[in-house]
């Protein structure tokens, strides 16, 4: 299997996010040094890599929450930093590690504040925007929350409510920063079915950054697999998950097997106490 | 029942009903705002009438009103012309110039410890404009641009010391703190080397006061109050993004670090301004839009409900300094100083419950 960014099965899109000589970095410590990414209009892109890669820095690159050092970002062929800013908001929504509502704000008051990009100066909500909010609300399964202030409600929910919020902005491409962090196992499930659905149903491009390797190559179109700054694999996750990979960006001993639910590959860690068992 | 199960329903639901929840939830909010500016701008009408009839010359509410509508007998018209009105405009001016820079600073920050009061900028303001009067004999709205200059430098100060170590953090209310207290200290210095006898004087600059303003000193203070609220009305739209912290405003095109200062500096230069006219009048800043969010709720900024509480505190704060203890009469300041210490406390105690859990 290639170790390079492999070539994607058509050519490189001239449309949707990408990024080249991203350099990237806090206080001048370089985490990303000179990285090119294309990502895939329409599909469901995931990032993955061990802790301090890069993973996260990289998307919040593309998102615009991090200055570049070096490097461009460019949607369809321009370069967003010379976009205006709004402009970029309509087309890119992004959920951002952590979330914290402001004391009191109700779900449909929340959500609705996704609209901000689309509103002029002194247009404040419409009966559009209503209606934006109404779909976003439906389409995360938290309609019946409309009324309810975020602090009552549980941590799958919320992040149910900040999707919707991002969902408001009506942008086609979504890029989300670890979606699944303090869920259980039950709602990484519903969230990631969640963000299926609107990836098939309405073709927005969907980015993300995941722990969990089994659920990032279940749900990935497109994996991309980093390391110590820069990308080590990238391609479809049965064409790119292999044990050596594994071993290669992670330093982890492990086997590689299909998985018995979506035939998607399944990584299974061996430890220090098990190798011999496994022969 | 189980009205908010955690997997969604797969019902489908229809998006027109849930439309119609989502505009009935914003149209209540709407109203509930409006009603309480309303209700403040009631208040402060009322107290406005009772403070113009109060006083050691008692005027009856009909003179008052005569007085207002052009009539009136000479000396009820001195009374209430020159005497009553500037002061009870410059209250209710200040009140709501103070208020609204707190509500600014507060949800900007996203802090609401983080008061123009409690971090020293109106202290800074104080010092401003004791130097320009003592040191240059200067007036009017000198005064006020020195009072500016002084708030901006405590900004600063703070800015540098303790804004980077994070927003949310203890450390910069406590810079700020510090700040306010050199800053007091360097103005009772300034009286005191200065042949400052009155009393009256000193205390205007130290606690605050609306007692002695007069005509020039209001046009100042309208003006400057007037501008600072248009201009901070014109920005705030991004302040319910802003609220979501800086990662989620950015994602929705709100240039985070320009709006926040611009917001900032305004504040600062309606909190001079008031200052200037004043001094710089202790908690209003603090407490006018804690009070004024409890009431509107839903974590709104609530600039519009804040100023009008605001303006009602500093009013009502003055109208019971004079006459709540008969035979005795107390500045503004004094009586908003402990309204507002016990409620600092508070919130300091509650702060750091929230931080530890």
């Amino acid at each position: 299997m290639s170790a390079r960014p492999v070539d994607l099965p058509t050519a490189p899109p001239a449309t949707g996010l990408a990024a080249e000589g991203l350099v990237l970095g806090y206080d001048g410590r370089r985490v990303i040094d000179g990285l090119d990414v294309a990502i895939p209009p329409g599909r469901i892109t995931v990032i993955v890599g061990p802790n301090a890669c890069g993973k996260s820095t990289l998307l919040r690159g593309l998102a615009r929450l991090h200055p570049l050092e070096r490097g461009r970002v460019t949607l369809d062929g321009a370069d967003v930093t010379r976009m205006p800013r709004r402009d970029v908001a309509r087309r890119i929504g992004v959920l951002p590690q952590s979330s914290i509502a402001p004391d009191g704000v109700r779900v449909a008051d929340l959500v609705g504040r996704g609209r901000y990009p689309h509103q002029g100066w002194f247009g404040r909500h419409s009966s559009d925007d209503d209606e934006v909010v109404a779909e976003a609300l439906a389409a995360t399964g938290v309609a019946d929350l409309a009324d309810r202030p975020i602090e009552e409600l549980s941590g799958g929910q919320r992040q149910r409510v900040w999707i919707a919020m991002v969902l408001a902005q009506k942008t086609d491409i979504v890029l989300l920063d670890e979606p699944t962090t303090f869920l259980d196992v039950t709602h990484q499930l519903d969230l990631l079915d969640l963000l299926t659905s609107l990836n098939r149903e309405r073709g927005t491009t969907v980015v993300m950054v995941l722990h969990e390797l089994n659920l990032a190559a279940r749900y990935a179109d497109h994996l991309v697999v980093m390391s110590a700054g820069s990308i080590v694999a990238e391609g479809a996750p049965g064409a790119v998950l292999t044990s050596e990979l594994v071993h290669r960006a992670f330093g982890l001993s492990a086997r590689v097997i299909p998985d018995p639910v979506s035939g998607s590959p399944m990584v299974v860690p061996i430890g220090r106490f098990h190798s011999g068992e496994l022969g | 029942m189980r009205v908010a199960a955690d997997h969604p329903s797969q019902a489908p639901v229809a998006v027109a009903d849930v439309r119609a929840v989502v505009a009935a939830a914003r149209g209540r909010h709407r109203r509930r705002h409006i009603l309480i500016v309303v209700a403040a701008l009631a208040v402060a009408v009322a107290l406005a009438l009772a403070a113009l009839s109060f006083g050691a010359a008692a005027v009856t509410p009909d003179r008052v009103l005569a007085v207002l509508f052009g009539g009136g007998e000479r000396l009820d018209r001195f009374v209430v012309l020159e005497l009553r009105v500037p002061r009870i405009l410059a209250a209710l001016l200040v009140g709501a110039g103070f208020a609204l820079a707190g509500a600014v600073f507060q949800s900007t920050l996203r802090n609401p410890l983080a008061s123009p009061d409690i971090l020293g900028i109106a202290q800074g303001a104080s010092l401003g404009a004791v130097w320009a009067i003592l040191g240059l004999g200067a007036g009017g709205a000198v005064v006020a641009g020195f009072a500016f200059g002084g708030a901006l430098v405590v900004a600063l100060v703070i800015w540098l010391a303790a804004w980077r170590q994070g927003l949310h953090g203890i450390r910069f209310v406590l810079v700020g703190v510090g700040m306010s207290y050199v800053c007091g200290s360097t103005v009772a210095w300034l009286l005191a080397r200065s042949d400052v006898r009155q009393a009256q004087t000193a205390l205007h600059w130290t606690v605050g006061s609306v007692a002695d303003v007069r005509g020039p000193e209001l046009a100042v203070l309208a003006i400057g109050v007037a501008v600072g609220a248009a201009a901070i009305a014109v920005m705030s739209r991004v302040l319910p993004a802003l609220a979501l912290g800086d990662d989620h405003a950015a994602g929705l095109g709100v240039r985070t670090d320009v709006a926040r200062l611009a917001l900032l500096v305004l504040a600062v230069a309606v909190v001079a301004v008031a200052t200037s006219v004043a001094g710089p009048i202790a908690f209003v800043a603090l407490i006018a839009p804690a009070v004024a969010r409890r009431l509107v709720g839903g974590g709104d900024a609530a600039l519009a409900a804040s100023t009008c509480v605001g303006a009602v505190l500093v009013l009502g704060a003055d109208v019971a300094g004079q006459f709540a203890l008969p035979g005795f009469t107390a500045p503004v300041g004094i009586v908003t100083g402990v309204i507002g210490a016990p409620y600092l406390l508070w919130l300091l105690a509650r702060t750091e419950r929230t931080s530890r859990a």
